[in-house]
């Protein structure tokens, strides 16, 4: 890995020729998102990418001065799709800056909540956008060799799912007209009126407050919530074989798929779902009941846990610039935070002491390119600052949880090396057991493959919660907010799983006001643009040197391998990609500039 | 007459055109949570839209980044199509509020796509002026759009505002609609799936213009208030208010700002009739207005008017209240006639038994 290279230094260089390809915008994702790559056709692999967004709104600019109780209305705005999982942030944030803790009954119905959310979204991502790259119409139009080999392979849990050969599978994901890709669909709503049963909308939630939930807690609510839970179970003893097989088709298809969208393992994961027995919101505990969430929270580098603690973790957040459209405040600015509640420094570059001064500028792939920052992990152990990427969220957590080996509620079992989901019987199907096995590679294909199993995760978890929320109110504590003052000078951080990954929002109350307020979802991670050190964002690292195993030459070049490395991460920008076809012009370079991506 | 035909014929009347696109920008600024929204539609959801499985529409064609096939320039197409006059009829459909790209010296706030020959992104405000003359309509999804929303909130970097703000409140279409706002943080589903319904019915020649109030919101969406459709508004005619968020009773003592907003989501709920704001305990904070966010904020704080409201409906309130737990008492007690034993007490008088 490259983590000291100076911007512009350049590594290289055979001859080659490479053709610039841009996909602007990216669709079937959230946001706007800007892939532009230089490719190498005669040797069939990506030499460089960018990743490019084009929008920016300016939250933590508009928030200061504001009231900090309205700080998790405001920031649920910042993520469409994953709204929720901000407000429910910053209400962490909220809480530990008021001194706050949120009644059992509430904190299980936030779980509920969150649960649904991942089963929703998970769902609608995997089977109905990113689906689309692995669909009959897709394969056929980039890999037609790939698909008549699907025609003739059979699916191996065919009896757990019903499509005979993965070429049916293929099928029943075709956009709109596919059976697969509707019934997904119909469930993405089953799971969001779930949500909506304990968070009130989606996607910006109307129940979530500082200090609980305005949620009514009743037999009904949870009656309601569970018959739903139990039809998603059912549906994922046919998800998860499905996905297993049309996945493991492709390793099969395809030798040497494992390199598309591979790069080093380099995870982080913030941890999710309170337990209320255990999280008093304070930040001297953090490590204490940051390791009792019921998804471990953890740095994972070259396979081994760096850490699982979360005071550890928020002093190793450092907000690098270097490509993206900002001025730096590292002599400017204001320090707001000099050591944290229990006395360790805080660093000019952790989010309590950003100041975010935007300069909207032409773009330049040389200099800058992107409103993106780059959020780096400070690997105390090395000096390093790490690119860590959530993969999308599900093969992070599952990574993280896996190792830690904490998680153990009967429905999940958390094994050191893998993690164990068993589901009970629904109305049709018997009990069935899912074993998430840490993979070999940080890839596309083990992104994908970890959604479809934290699905059943999720579920898992919420069966769960219902049975603890539903101790709760037989037990007659029917409470679920508790009141708070908004102290005059304090400062907060939450730490939570978006869906797709690592988000953290950082608090700092001044005169009963926002100060300062910094939230990190995880896409500034995995789209981050080459950091001041050269260090390539996610995306860019993940693309780069992914091989072309798309049958199509240059002139009906479709970028289904980008596309699939790219989509792994489940962008979310409320942007895109811009891909140019055929119109590639070949450069005039004798050397290329290829900014530092040894593996 | 082949009997196919004659099938035809009976249940399906030819729309006055027979497609139309839907050119849908999430390039403002927006979290896209409007289009994610819509995907939860089920009056109609989307497919049936797209599937035909409303009668009486022209076929519907969707250009949306979050749903689209296609990718990079294949996407963009549509939009270049729609500007050249080969996409004819499209509807424009706006998500995000639009920035002011004229408060600075270079740079973009927003963008979709890449100018070929400059390598710079296109703005979103170069799209919209691209696009909206030719567009058999527009509309805006969600209150970004339509009145500029959060990212419009004081203290902002980008001055951004709502389409109508960039286009001007007067603005029509080629074919003479106004500028159609679905407002809402994010819209509800099934109002802004039924208003594009209305839309293609008014294209199919099938419904006539769509009736809009001077904010531009369909006036059968937005006609009422929260509070005329909430579940909780007893409470508050009995002058029974929550004094915690987890109370089932009115919130509007806790920052609710439902009697003076139009939305219909007390009625709607957010999908299925599940969900909604005060009605399920969430406090209403105007996020369909065209004043949100910031003459909502604090949002918990009680909204100044109804200090006044609540005080004079108090004592009123109060005495209903406890008539009512007399009168409702004596309704929990049965006739005194339903009883066993060996007398009759009905009022009936046997002739024989």
């Amino acid at each position: 890995m490259a983590t000291t290279l100076q911007p512009g230094t350049e590594t290289s260089s055979k001859q080659r020729n490479l053709v610039d390809m841009n996909w602007d915008p990216i669709t079937r994702i959230v946001g706007s998102l800007g892939i532009f790559t230089k490719i190498d056709f005669d040797n069939r692999e990506v030499a460089e990418c960018y990743s490019t967004s084009s929008i920016f709104r300016g939250y933590s600019i508009f928030m200061k001065g504001k009231d900090p109780r309205d700080a998790h209305f405001i920031t649920s705005r910042i993520c469409g799709i994953c709204g929720d999982n901000h407000a429910t942030c910053a209400v962490y944030a909220q809480n530990m800056a008021f001194g706050v803790k949120t009644p059992p009954l509430g904190e299980w119905i936030i779980n509920l909540g969150e649960a649904a959310e991942y089963m929703f979204d998970h769902n609608i991502f995997q089977d109905n956008l990113v689906g689309v790259d692995f669909c009959e119409q897709m394969v056929k139009e980039t890999n037609p060799g790939v698909f008549s080999k699907a025609e003739s392979t059979p699916a191996a849990h065919a009896s757990a799912h019903g499509y005979r050969t993965i070429a049916d599978i293929m099928r029943a994901l075709n956009p709109f007209t596919g059976e697969f890709y509707r019934e997904t669909l119909q469930v993405s709503r089953l799971t969001r009126e779930m949500f909506c049963l304990m968070e009130g909308r989606h996607v910006h939630p109307s129940t979530l407050y500082p200090g609980g939930t305005g949620t009514v807690a009743t037999i009904q609510l949870f009656t309601d919530y569970l018959v739903r839970l139990m039809k998603y179970v059912e549906f994922m003893k046919k998800v998860v074989p499905l996905h297993d097989d049309l996945f493991d088709f492709f390793y099969e298809a395809l030798p040497g798929y494992e390199k598309v969208g591979q790069r080093r393992i380099l995870l982080g994961c913030w941890g999710s779902f309170n337990d209320p027995n255990s999280c008093d919101y304070t930040y001297k505990n953090m490590g204490h009941w940051g390791r009792d969430m019921f998804v471990t929270p953890g740095v994972v580098v070259d396979g081994q846990l760096v850490t699982n603690d979360l005071i550890d973790i928020n002093l190793g957040i450092r907000i690098l610039l270097g490509s993206s459209y900002y001025q730096d405040w590292q002599n400017s600015g204001e320090t707001f935070v000099t050591t944290d509640p229990a006395g360790n420094p805080v660093d000019k570059r952790h989010p309590w002491n950003q100041t975010t001064v935007p300069q909207p500028q032409k773009r330049d792939f040389k200099g800058r390119y992107t409103w993106v920052m780059s959020p780096r992990w400070y690997d105390k152990r090395t000096g390093d600052y790490l690119a860590l990427d959530t993969g999308g969220g599900p093969i992070a957590r599952l990574w993280s949880t896996a190792l830690s080996g904490l998680v153990d509620i009967g429905y999940i079992k958390a094994t050191g090396k893998s993690v164990v989901i068993n589901l009970p019987k629904t109305a049709l199907l018997p009990e069935a057991q899912f074993e998430w096995k840490i993979p070999q590679w940080s890839n596309a294909i083990e992104r994908d493959r970890a959604r479809t199993y934290f699905q059943a995760y999720a579920a898992a978890a919420a069966l769960y919660f219902v049975e603890q929320a539903l101790k709760e109110l037989y037990a007659g504590n029917t409470k679920t907010w508790n009141e708070f003052e908004v102290p005059q000078d304090a400062i907060g951080c939450g730490f939570h799983e978006a869906v797709r990954g690592v988000l953290s929002h950082h608090v700092v109350i001044r005169d009963g006001k926002i100060a300062n307020y910094h939230p990190y979802p995880p896409t500034p991670w995995n789209g981050s643009p080459r950091d001041v050190y050269g260090t390539p964002g996610p995306y860019e690292d993940a693309v780069q040197n992914t091989p072309i195993f798309e049958e199509n030459g240059r002139d009906k070049f479709k970028g289904i391998d980008i596309m699939r490395a790219v989509r792994s991460f489940d962008p979310c920008l409320p942007c895109g990609v811009h891909m140019y076809l055929g119109e590639g012009k070949v450069l005039q370079t004798h050397h290329v500039p290829m900014f530092g991506v040894e593996r | 007459m082949a009997p196919e035909k004659a099938s035809t014929m009976a249940t399906h009347k030819p729309p006055a055109v027979s497609d139309v696109h839907i050119l849908w920008i999430t390039a403002g600024l927006s979290c896209d949570g409007d289009s994610v929204s819509v995907t939860a539609a089920e009056q109609p959801s989307i497919e049936d839209v797209l599937l035909g499985a409303v009668p009486g529409l022209p076929k519907v064609h969707l250009h949306n980044p979050v749903l689209a096939y296609e990718n990079g320039s294949e996407f963009m197409k549509f939009f270049y199509d729609g500007e050249a006059g080969r996409l004819d009829p499209f509807v424009l459909v706006v998500e995000g509020s639009i920035p002011n790209e004229k408060i600075k010296q270079e740079g973009y706030w927003a963008a979709l796509g890449t100018d070929q020959k400059t390598g710079q992104p296109i703005t979103t405000c170069e799209w919209i002026d691209r696009l909206a003359p030719k567009a058999l309509a527009v509309v805006c999804a969600g209150t970004c759009a339509t009145y500029g929303g959060i990212h419009a909130m004081a203290g902002n970097p980008t001055g951004c505002m709502g389409l109508a703000d960039y286009l001007g409140w007067n603005w029509r279409s080629k074919a003479g609609i106004p500028i159609v706002n679905v407002p809402g943080c994010p819209v509800q589903p099934d109002n802004f799936m039924e208003t594009v319904l209305y839309l293609l019915y008014q294209a199919a020649g099938l419904a006539p213009m769509i009736p809009l109030d001077d904010k531009l919101r369909p006036t059968w969406l937005f006609g009422k208030t929260v509070h005329e459709g909430c579940d909780r508004g007893a409470y508050y005619e009995q002058g029974d208010f929550a004094e915690d968020y987890g109370s089932a009773k009115c919130l509007v003592k806790l920052g609710c700002w439902g009697p003076v907003v139009n939305c219909n989501v007390t009625k709607r709920g957010w999908m299925r009739g599940i969900g909604g704001c005060p009605n399920v305990g969430g406090i209403c904070i105007g996020c369909t207005m065209p004043g949100f966010p910031d003459k909502f904020m604090p949002f918990m704080d009680e909204p100044p008017g109804s200090s006044l409201s609540t005080a004079m409906i108090g004592g009123y309130g109060r005495l209903i209240r406890a008539l009512r737990g007399i009168t409702n008492t004596t309704v929990n007690k049965e006739p005194k006639w339903r009883h066993p034993g060996s007398h009759l007490n009905t009022g009936y008088r046997p002739h024989t038994y």
